[in-house]
């Protein structure tokens, strides 16, 4: 194990640095409301009064803490022992709705009335919808229309929220497309709107800001396998990556513990494998693109993974070795939201599919026999049962 | 240029642009996407040629987020058809209109040939300045220093959001002039010229005598001239970029510009 530098996953560098990634690249007209976010996000979370608020609406309304289950058929099957925090069963059914209920309490805080978010496989939008809903805010969501098609259900559920569901076109008409339209919104609304982004990405302070409404998961899953393994860390913790908010929100409660750390990409969308540093939606990251810098498409079974590029926090986890980043393969990601179907009764969403697949594959190879691997479940397979049942007769 | 000599680190295109000021001229940027139609490059040098100041050429990228449906349009043909930021650069340096040349376009052509490289390209194409909607004042540093070894200006745009002292920051580290964007939103026509388009020249008047021009929802000659009251001169895009998109070519767009330089030079006479 090398030397890692200190504080990692604390408050990011000058100017939303993390290392050489991050910062805040937007049109001036975004800045100054990317700079009454940090602040109202800073003082926010060192307010009693509002973390209390966040924390009470996470347990009695969305269902936290949720568990940490431990799969004794798939252990058995796999020779290590696996444990999964289930964010699967939260309200709305994934990790997304952390976020959410802290950034929808900001909008309140910031006197602003209208909340928008862009969605790709459409449980950020849900969730969004939902939080606009409790507390009463108006909600648009950007959605392609590539991903409107496969999601349907989805974006008929946020319009019985109440929100507004716009379709993009533009472009590959999925999520990269859909985040720009939400900021072509931002800059002409900017005044009276919040822009809930979905992930750890974007303009400083949203890498930061999503992390820290996500590290609830981390935090819980912690002191959870702590009861569990007697008082030891998991040997290894795995969530999937698009963005990257599971996982930053998992990886930000093992920081500091030997466990190592692994993100799963789609193999089709695998900014860190095959990515290069670029700037787009407002961050320096790795980012899929071409030799002249023009962004590519991702393509991957799970809508929510198919992204170019990923969060900055985690291209700097990547580089100074704190993080692995791997891929999974459409085929072992349906065989393994099969397998934990059968072997646990749980189906699973076909994002945290991935970081199941990948442990599937490499145990007793790279993860030794006996291991104590803790997977994020970050959401459940309702979602995407249709498209699966069409995968599988076709 | 004398107007070039009498302040020091002055560039080619703040040059230009003082002397057309100093002239009593109401200063005129057209601008055309890279590649939207085969004979941009004649595009380019018939709107020079019809009373422009400078032209403003876009190289398109494949994530334009400042840009409405029209520009929008624009950069995804120019892409479909083929075009990179190396062949248009190529094809641009083959041409020398009589104005100079301000590339517009996005952070991440720049990062991706790296800050020297993709600055030395510009300014072998002839290119003096650049603009950059996705790179703020915070971030402008290391890609503004590289430019400005090659001697491009680096323009920064200032919004109606950007409070007071911000605005003092931006004018000082812009170069070639002060873009102010003339409405909350993104490129694109507006039937009307924003309340907001007149303030934000004012405001920039007030504090800078570098030239300041307003850009992003002026869209008629009618509009060009009710803002050059205020404004050293202005922008106009997505108006321009339509009648190409719409078959329009080197002709149409010399006709347009030449209109809106009338009515900008007929405000100075009224």
């Amino acid at each position: 194990m090398t030397a890692h530098p200190p504080g990692l996953m604390g408050p990011p560098g000058r100017g939303g640095r993390f290392g050489e990634f991050g910062g805040r690249f937007v049109p001036e007209s975004l800045v100054p409301a990317c700079q009454e976010l940090e602040e109202e996000f800073a003082s926010a979370w060192a307010d009693e009064g509002f973390r209390g608020r966040y924390r009470a609406i996470l347990a009695d309304y969305a269902g936290r803490p949720t568990p940490v289950t431990e799969c004794h058929r798939l252990s058995e099957r796999l020779g290590l022992r696996v444990l999964l925090k289930r964010e699967d069963l939260t309200h709305t059914g994934s990790h997304k709705i952390n976020n959410v209920v802290g950034q929808a309490l900001l909008t309140a805080r910031m006197g602003k009335s209208r909340l928008l978010a862009e969605t790709g496989a459409g449980q950020h939008g849900v969730a969004a919808a939902t939080a606009a809903a409790l507390l009463g805010l108006e909600c648009v969501v950007y959605m392609g229309e590539v991903d409107l098609r496969r999601q349907a259900l989805n974006a008929f559920r946020m319009r019985l929220l109440g929100a507004e569901v716009r379709s993009v076109t533009s472009g590959s008409a999925t999520l990269k497309d859909a985040i720009n339209e939400a900021l072509r919104d931002w800059v002409a609304t900017v005044e009276t709107t919040h822009y809930c982004l979905g992930s750890v990405m974007g303009p400083h302070p949203y890498p930061w800001m999503v992390r820290e409404l996500q590290r609830v998961v981390g935090d819980e899953a912690r002191e959870q396998c702590r009861r569990l393994l007697g008082g030891a860390d998991p040997d290894y913790v795995v969530a999937c990556v698009g963005g990257g908010s599971n996982a930053a929100g998992t990886f930000a409660g093992f920081v500091d513990t030997g466990a190592a750390l692994v993100g799963v990409e789609a193999a089709g969308g695998a900014a860190m494998a095959r990515g290069v540093s670029g700037v787009v939606h407002g961050m320096r990251s790795r980012l899929l693109q071409d030799e002249h810098g023009q962004v590519l498409e991702a393509h991957s079974i799970s809508a929510g993974l198919d992204y170019p590029g990923i969060g900055p926090e985690h291209a700097y986890l990547g580089s100074v070795g704190r993080a692995r980043y791997v891929q999974a393969g459409d085929d072992e990601v349906l065989e393994a939201f099969r397998l934990l179907s059968r072997t646990e009764g749980i189906i699973p969403a076909l994002e945290p599919a991935h970081a199941l697949a990948w442990v599937v594959r490499e145990a007793g190879r790279e993860l030794p026999r006996g291991s104590n691997v803790l997977i994020t479940l970050s959401g459940r397979g309702d979602k995407d049962v249709a498209q699966v049942m069409d995968m599988l007769d076709g | 240029m004398a107007s070039s000599m009498a302040v020091v680190g002055v560039g080619r295109l703040e040059a230009a642009l003082r002397s057309g000021r100093e002239a009593g001229r109401k200063l005129l940027v057209p601008y055309v996407t890279g590649g939207v139609v085969p004979s941009w490059l004649d595009v380019v040098e018939a709107v020079a040629e019809a009373g422009a100041d400078a032209v403003e050429v876009g190289i398109p990228f494949s994530d334009p987020v400042m840009d409405g449906p029209t520009i929008q349009e624009a950069s995804a043909r120019a892409l479909a058809a083929g075009a990179t930021p190396e062949g248009l650069l190529d094809e641009l340096g083959r041409r020398r209109p009589g104005v100079p040349l301000v590339a517009m376009t996005y952070m991440n052509l720049a990062e991706r040939a790296g800050h020297r490289r993709f600055a030395a390209r510009l300014a072998d194409a002839g290119v003096a300045g650049a603009i950059l909607p996705d790179l703020p004042l915070d971030e402008a540093g290391p890609w503004a220093e590289a430019a400005g070894e090659v001697g491009v200006e680096t323009v920064l745009l200032a919004a109606p959001t950007t409070p007071d002292p911000r605005l003092r920051a931006i004018c000082e580290a812009s170069r070639g002039f002060v873009y102010g964007v003339g409405i909350m939103g993104v490129t694109g026509e507006r039937d009307r010229l924003a309340t907001s388009a007149a303030h934000m020249a004012r405001r920039l008047k007030a504090i800078t005598d570098k030239p300041v021009l307003i850009g992003v929802g002026v869209s008629t000659p009618g509009q060009a001239r009710e803002l050059s009251a205020h404004a050293d001169g202005v922008v106009v895009g997505s108006a321009l970029v339509r009648i190409l998109l719409e078959g329009g070519g080197p002709q149409e767009a010399a006709a347009f510009v030449g209109r809106m330089r009338a009515a900008l030079d007929g405000r100075r006479e009224a």
